[in-house]
C-alpha cells in the first residue's frame, strides 16, 4: 500500500463561536490526485471546516500543513495564492462585470501595467473551453443563468495554479448534464494531480466520484473511509449517528380524489412558463419533477400569485379567480415556502417567534396584533411539533441551521391552516435526518386532507411522497402521471428526456 | 436593552460634564408658573430634533432613508407663516401647512414603495426641489409674523410644562403605541430586514412603506411649525439646514442599523438628546460656539467607534482579554452563507 | 430584444444611461440656443467647463466612492477647509503656492485616508463616518477663522486669471485643464488597472470581491483617499476661481457632486457606471443654471426646483436599465 504523501494535512482543528463550539478536534487529509468528499448533516461543521483552511476564520486550535509546510492563512486571497482555490456553495462573483473578468479578475493579463482587455477574452474563452463551455465572455455575468454562472466560478477556480480544489456543494444548482460534465472536469483535474475537496448532499454523486471521504458530525470527526469500502447505509448512519429505517412509500393505497380544490386551466406566463393545465384536489400531494429551469418554481408562482399570470384562468374551489398577489393567495388559503428561503422566506433579524407569526400578523393587518399569549401557544406548540431546534422562540432566526431555518418557514404557513400548501424544495441542504422528518409531515398533513404542491429535484422523495406526478420540460408541463407501481424513477427520467412524447 | 447601554452612558457622561462648569446645571425649578432649567432648555431646544429623528427612524428601519426632511422642515414653517400673514387662521395654517407634508411625504413613499427608486436618490429630489419650494413660498423673504397663539406650539407652557416637550411626548407615546401595542412595529421591522420575504409572507409593503415616509414628513412638520413658532418666522433658505443629518445621525447612535430592520425609538430619543446636550454643553463650558462641530465630529466618532462590534473586539484584544472572539460581521455573512456553519 | 439573443446582449445597454444624458445636454443646449440670443456659441460650453472645473474634480472622486457602493457626504467641507488652509497660509505667514498646494493636497488625502481605514476596519457605514468628516472639516474651517479670507499672493492670482486661447475666440481657465487631465486620468485607471476593476468588483458584489481573493479592504480605503484628494483639488481650483478662502464655501456641494453622478448614470447601489457619465453629468446641472442666468427673470431658487424635476425624470429614465443590469 504504497499511499503518497498528503498534500494538505489538517490536524486537531478547533473553532469556537460564540455559544457554538463549531469545530472540536478535527483531522482531514488530502492526497494528491484524489477526489474527497466531506460528508456530514449540516451543522456538522463542514463549512466551517472550509473557512477555517482558506483563511475566512482563524482555527483556534490545531495546525494546517500544506505540501509539508505548516501554513496560516490570514485571508482567501492567501489561501489562492498558496494553491488552494475554492467554488463556493453560492455562486461568489461579481454579475455586474463580464464573464472574462469575472475568471480572470485580481490575475488579468497586463501590458505595461495596463489591462490587456484582448488578451483577457482570449484567455477567458480559451480557459471556458477547457470545461466544454462556449460563452461571449464580453457580457455580463448577469445575462447568464445560474449554472452557467456556476460553471463560470469553476474556470477561475481552476485557471489558478491549484494544488487544492475544493468545491462546496457545487452542483446543487446544475441539471445531470451539466454535473456529468463538471466530473469530467474533476477527473481531469484529478490527474493533473490536484487534490479535490468536494461537499455535496447528492450521495449518488458522492459514490459515482469520490475516491475517500472524510466525515463529520457535530463538530467532530467520526471518521476516515474509502469511498469503496462504505457503503451508504453506513455512510447514512455515520452521518446521522443513528441506524435509519429503510425508506418505504410514505402512501401505501392509490387513492382516489373528487374534490377539486385548484383547477388551472392555460394559465401561463410568457418567458417563464408555458400554459398549462393542472387540478390539485383536496388531500393530494401534487409532485412536480423536472430539471433544474424547467419551470417548476414558475408553476408554484403562478399558483401562489408571486408573478402575475398572463393568460390562462384560474379557479379554487370551483370559483373562477385571478391571483394578482401572494396576499390574494393567502384569502384563498394556499401557502408557499419558497426554494431560497434565505431570501424569499426568512427575515433574519426577527425572532423565530415573529417569523412563524409573520403570515398570520400580515392577514390580520398592522392594526389587529396577534396577542402575545395566542403567538406563544401557536409558537410553542409548532416549535414542538416539528422538533425546531435549539426550542427557545426568542432567539434570531439567522442563528439557526438550515433545517431548522426550513422549519420556521414550514411553521409559518401551517399556522395558517392552508387547504394548498407548495412546497418549493422544502428538503433542499438540509440533513438526512430532518429531510425524513418533513417527508413524514407531508403525508400527515395531505391524510389529513390538506393538498400539496411538492417540488423537488429528487425523483425518489417525489416518487415516495406524490398521489401523482407533474413532469416539466424546457417550461412545459409535458406528462401527468399517476403514482403508482409502474412508476420508477427509471420511468420518471424517461418521460422527462424523452418530453412525454414517446411512451 | 445592552445596545442602549453606551448612549446611555455618553449621555450621562456628558451631563455630568457641565457640573463642572455649572454648578446649577441639574436644578430645575418653577418660575412664573413655568420650568426652568438647563435640562428643560435642552428637552426644550432638542423638541423638533427629537421628532424629526422619530419619524425618521421608522423610515431607517424600513431599510430607507428621508434626506428630505429639512426640506418638509422649512416647507411646513413657510406655509404656516404665510397663512398667518396673510390672516387664515391659526387653525387653518397648522392645517394646511401639515396637510402639505403629508403629501410630500406620501411623495417620497410613492417613489419608494411604487416606483421603486432607491431611497437616498428618491428624497435627494425632494431635499434639493423643496428648499426652492420653501424659498418660492416665501419669495426668497423671512416671513415676519406676531401670532401669541401661533408663538405657544414652539415657545409656549402648558401646565408649568413646555408645550414642545408635551407635543414630543404625544408623538412619542403615539408612535410607541403604533408599533408596539399594534403590530405595525414588527411588519417595518420585517420589510426592512427582507422586503421580498415580507412580501411572500402577504405582508403590504406599499402601504406601510408609503405610510412611513408620510409619517416621517408629519413629523419634520410639526418641528417645522416649532421652530418657526419659536422665533415668529419662517426662512425659507435655512429653516431645518442639515437636521436630516443630525436626526440621521440621532437615529444611529441609538442603534438602528441603517440596514434596516430592528429599531428602538428609545435609543432614538437618548441620540437625539446626545446631539442637543452636546451643542449646550459647548455653550455652557464656554468653549468658542465656532468648534461645535469639531466637537460634534469627535462625539459622532466616538459612539460610532464605541458601538461597532469590530471595533470592541480589537480594542478588548489589545487590552489581552481573551473575550470570545465575535466574528465580523463579514465573517458572519460568510457563516450565514453556507448554512452549515 | 432582437439584441439579446445568446451573449452579444448588453453591451449598448450598459452605455445607455450615458447616451441618455449626453442626448439630453446636447437637446438642452439645442433648446437654449433657439431661445436665447448667442447662447449657442462655443463659448457657452466652455464656460459651463469654467464655472464647474472644481465640481467636476470632486464628482470624479464622488464617482470612485460611489462605484464601490459608499458614500462621501464630506466632500464639500474639505473644499471649504482646502480653500481656508491654502488662503490662511498665502496670506498669513506667507507660504508660497508650490509648497501650500501639495501640502492641501496631501491634508485632503489624508483625510480621506483617515475616513476609509475608519469605514473599513471598523465596519462603520460610510454615511455616518463621512457625516462625521464632513462636520469635522467645516468645524476645522470654522477654528482657522469665520471671515473670508482674500488670496493676494502674485504667482497664484496669475495662475488663476491665464487664459488658455484655443481656435478662434474661444478660451480656457487652467482649471479646466486641471479638470479634463484627472477625469482622463481617471478613466484610465477605472478601466485599465486591477485597481479601477476591483471598484466596480466591490460594488458589484463586496463578499464574492473579497472571496475572490481581491484586495477589498484596501480598494475601499482607496477610494476615499481618491475623494479626499480629489475634494482637496477641487479646492484649489475653487480658490483658483474665488480667489479666497471661507467657511462657507461650497455649502451643499455633496449633493452637486451626488446628483451630477447620478444623472450621469452611475447606480448609488455601485458596481455599475462611467466616468464619462459623471462628465455629462456635472455638464447638464451647469447648463441649467447657465439657462438660468440667461433666463434672467427666473429666481435662483428655481435652480434647486429644476434640478429636483431634473434628477426626478433622469431617476425615471433609467431605472428600466438598471433593472435589467441588477437581474
Amino acid at each position: 500500500m504504497a499511499v503518497p504523501a498528503p498534500v494538505l494535512t489538517m490536524s486537531g482543528i478547533g473553532k469556537q463561536f460564540p455559544g457554538v463550539k463549531a469545530l472540536d478536534d478535527v483531522d482531514l487529509r488530502l492526497l494528491p490526485g484524489e477526489v474527497h468528499a466531506l460528508m456530514g448533516e449540516n451543522g456538522a461543521g463542514k463549512s466551517t471546516l472550509i473557512k477555517v483552511l482558506t483563511g475566512v476564520h482563524p482555527a483556534d486550535a490545531g495546525t494546517i500543513e500544506l505540501a509539508g509546510r505548516t501554513v496560516a492563512f490570514g485571508s482567501p486571497l492567501e489561501a489562492q495564492q498558496a494553491g488552494i482555490s475554492t467554488v463556493y456553495q453560492e455562486v461568489n462573483l461579481c454579475p455586474n462585470l463580464s464573464v472574462a473578468e469575472n475568471i480572470l479578475l485580481g490575475r488579468e493579463p497586463r501590458r505595461l501595467g495596463r489591462i490587456d482587455w484582448r488578451r483577457m477574452r482570449a484567455r477567458a474563452h480559451q480557459l471556458l473551453a477547457r470545461l466544454d463551455v462556449r460563452l461571449d465572455v464580453s457580457a455580463p455575468l448577469s445575462v447568464y443563468s445560474l449554472a452557467v454562472q456556476q460553471m463560470v466560478a469553476i474556470a477561475r477556480a481552476v485557471d489558478i495554479d491549484a494544488r487544492v480544489l475544493i468545491l462546496d456543494e457545487p452542483t446543487s444548482s446544475l441539471d445531470a448534464d451539466e454535473v456529468q460534465q463538471l466530473f469530467r472536469v474533476m477527473r481531469r483535474l484529478k490527474e493533473e494531480g490536484i487534490a479535490i475537496l468536494f461537499v455535496s448532499h447528492f450521495l449518488d454523486q458522492i459514490y459515482e466520484i469520490s475516491d475517500r471521504m472524510t466525515i463529520l458530525r457535530n463538530g467532530r470527526l467520526v471518521g476516515e473511509y474509502p469511498t469503496s469500502e462504505l457503503s451508504q447505509v453506513e455512510l447514512v448512519a455515520k452521518m446521522i449517528g443513528q441506524e435509519l429505517a429503510a425508506l418505504e412509500r410514505l402512501h401505501g393505497e392509490a387513492k382516489t380524489f373528487d374534490r377539486p380544490l385548484v383547477e388551472a386551466r392555460g394559465l401561463g406566463r410568457s418567458g417563464a412558463i408555458e400554459p398549462f393545465s393542472l387540478t390539485i384536489h383536496e388531500g393530494e400531494v401534487v409532485g412536480l419533477a423536472g430539471l433544474l429551469g424547467s419551470g417548476r418554481t414558475e408553476v408554484a408562482r403562478l399558483l401562489f400569485g408571486a408573478d402575475h399570470a398572463g393568460s390562462g384562468e384560474l379557479a379554487i374551489g370551483g370559483a373562477p379567480t385571478s391571483l394578482r398577489t401572494p396576499r390574494a393567495a393567502m384569502t384563498h388559503r394556499i401557502a408557499f415556502c419558497s426554494e431560497n428561503r434565505k431570501e424569499d422566506g426568512l427575515v433574519p433579524d426577527l425572532t423565530v417567534r415573529e417569523n412563524i407569526v409573520l403570515a398570520l400578523q400580515a392577514t390580520r393587518g398592522w392594526t389587529r396584533p396577534v396577542p402575545r399569549e395566542t403567538q406563544d401557544d401557536l409558537v410553542g406548540k409548532y416549535v414542538k411539533a416539528l422538533r425546531i431546534s435549539p426550542p427557545n422562540p426568542e432567539i434570531p432566526v439567522r442563528n439557526l441551521s438550515g433545517g431548522n431555518q426550513q422549519k420556521v418557514v414550514l411553521a409559518r404557513w401551517l399556522i395558517l391552516e392552508p387547504r394548498l400548501l407548495i412546497l418549493d424544495e422544502p428538503t433542499r441542504g438540509i440533513d438526512v435526518g430532518a429531510k425524513a422528518e418533513i417527508q413524514r409531515l407531508v403525508a400527515e398533513l395531505s391524510d389529513g386532507g390538506m393538498a400539496v404542491l411538492f417540488i423537488s429535484a429528487e425523483l425518489e422523495e417525489v416518487l415516495r411522497l406524490s398521489h401523482k406526478v407533474e413532469v416539466l420540460r424546457d417550461r412545459r408541463l409535458v406528462a401527468e402521471l399517476p403514482n403508482d407501481e409502474s412508476l420508477t424513477t427509471d420511468v420518471l427520467l424517461e418521460t422527462i428526456a424523452s418530453g412525454g412524447r414517446v411512451s | 436593552m445592552r445596545r442602549l447601554l453606551w448612549p446611555a452612558v455618553v449621555l450621562v457622561l456628558l451631563l455630568a460634564l457641565n457640573i463642572f462648569f455649572t454648578p446649577s446645571f441639574f436644578s430645575v425649578q418653577v418660575r412664573d408658573g413655568h420650568l426652568y432649567g438647563s435640562l428643560i432648555d435642552i428637552l426644550r431646544f432638542g423638541a423638533p430634533l427629537i421628532l424629526v429623528s422619530i419619524g425618521m427612524t421608522l423610515v431607517i428601519a424600513t431599510g430607507g432613508i428621508d434626506l428630505s426632511v429639512g426640506s418638509v422642515v422649512a416647507i411646513s414653517g413657510a406655509l404656516a407663516c404665510l397663512q398667518i400673514s396673510e390672516d387664515a387662521g391659526l387653525p387653518m395654517a397648522v392645517a394646511a401647512a401639515l396637510g402639505l407634508c403629508l403629501v410630500l411625504g406620501a411623495w417620497n413613499g410613492f417613489l419608494v414603495a411604487a416606483v421603486g427608486i432607491q431611497p437616498i436618490i428618491a428624497t435627494l429630489i425632494l431635499m434639493v426641489a423643496g428648499r426652492g419650494l420653501a424659498q418660492l413660498i416665501t419669495d426668497g423673504q423671512i416671513i415676519t409674523i406676531n401670532d401669541p397663539a401661533y408663538k405657544v406650539i414652539g415657545g409656549g407652557y402648558w401646565l408649568t410644562v413646555p408645550f414642545g416637550i408635551l407635543v414630543v411626548i404625544a408623538v412619542l407615546g403615539i408612535t410607541a403605541f403604533l408599533t408596539r401595542r399594534l403590530a405595525l412595529g414588527m411588519l417595518i421591522e420585517s420589510v426592512g430586514g427582507n422586503a421580498e420575504a415580507s412580501r411572500l409572507a402577504g405582508i403590504r409593503a406599499r402601504g406601510i412603506v408609503i405610510m412611513v415616509y408620510a409619517s416621517a414628513a408629519l413629523c419634520a412638520g410639526v418641528a417645522g411649525l416649532m421652530i418657526s413658532s419659536n422665533v415668529s418666522s419662517a426662512d425659507g433658505n435655512n429653516a431645518g439646514l442639515w437636521i436630516e443629518l443630525d436626526a440621521i445621525l440621532a437615529v444611529v447612535i441609538g442603534g438602528t442599523s441603517l440596514a434596516g430592520g430592528r429599531f428602538s425609538l428609545s435609543g432614538t430619543v437618548l441620540g437625539a438628546l446626545i446631539i442637543q446636550t452636546l451643542t449646550t454643553t459647548i455653550y455652557s463650558i464656554g468653549v468658542p460656539p465656532e468648534t461645535t462641530l469639531l466637537f460634534k465630529a469627535l462625539v459622532v466618532t466616538a459612539v460610532c467607534l464605541i458601538q461597532s462590534p469590530s471595533f470592541r473586539a480589537k480594542a478588548f484584544r489589545r487590552r489581552g482579554r481573551s473575550a470570545p472572539t465575535q466574528p465580523s460581521p463579514e465573517e458572519r455573512v460568510l457563516a450565514g452563507r453556507g448554512g452549515t456553519a | 430584444m432582437t439584441a439579446l439573443t445568446f451573449g452579444r446582449a448588453s453591451v449598448p445597454v450598459k452605455y445607455l444611461p450615458v447616451l441618455v444624458t449626453g442626448c439630453l445636454f446636447v437637446a438642452m443646449f439645442v433648446a437654449g440656443g433657439i431661445r436665447y440670443e448667442g447662447f449657442a456659441s462655443g463659448q457657452v460650453v466652455l464656460n459651463v467647463f469654467i464655472d464647474n472645473a472644481f465640481l467636476l474634480v470632486v464628482a470624479v472622486g464622488m464617482t470612485f466612492v460611489i462605484l464601490t457602493g459608499g458614500i462621501d457626504l464630506s466632500v464639500g467641507s474639505v473644499v471649504a477647509l482646502s480653500t481656508m488652509i491654502a488662503a490662511s497660509l498665502m496670506e498669513g505667514p506667507g507660504w508660497p503656492p508650490y509648497v501650500v498646494v501639495p501640502l492641501v493636497l496631501l491634508i485632503g488625502s489624508g483625510l480621506g485616508l483617515v475616513m476609509g481605514w475608519i469605514i473599513q476596519s471598523f465596519d462603520i457605514q460610510p454615511f455616518i463616518v463621512t457625516l462625521a468628516g464632513m462636520f469635522l472639516a467645516r468645524g476645522l474651517c470654522y477654528t482657522i477663522g469665520t471671515d473670508s479670507i482674500p488670496i493676494r499672493d502674485a504667482t497664484f492670482t496669475a495662475f488663476a486669471q491665464t487664459r488658455i486661447d484655443l481656435f478662434a475666440d474661444l478660451w480656457v481657465s487652467p482649471s479646466v485643464v486641471i479638470a479634463l487631465v484627472v477625469v482622463a486620468v481617471a478613466a484610465y485607471v477605472l478601466h485599465y488597472t486591477r485597481f479601477g476593476r476591483s471598484v466596480y468588483a466591490t460594488g458589484g458584489n463586496e463578499q464574492s470581491a473579497l472571496l475572490m481573493g481581491l484586495p477589498v479592504a484596501r480598494t475601499k480605503i482607496t477610494v476615499y483617499t481618491v475623494s479626499g484628494f480629489c475634494s482637496a483639488l477641487g479646492g484649489v481650483l475653487l480658490s483658483f476661481y474665488m480667489l479666497s478662502g471661507y467657511g462657507l464655501h461650497a455649502v451643499g456641494m455633496e449633493l452637486d457632486a451626488i446628483a451630477a453622478v447620478v444623472i450621469g448614470g452611475t447606480l448609488l447601489t455601485g458596481g455599475t457606471g462611467f466616468l464619462l457619465g459623471t462628465v455629462l453629468g456635472v455638464l447638464v446641472l451647469g447648463l441649467i443654471q447657465t439657462i438660468i442666468s440667461f433666463e434672467g427673470t427666473l429666481n435662483s431658487w428655481w435652480t434647486k426646483i429644476f434640478i429636483g424635476l431634473l434628477l426626478f425624470v433622469f431617476i425615471l429614465l433609467q431605472r428600466p436599465f438598471s433593472g435589467r443590469v441588477r437581474r
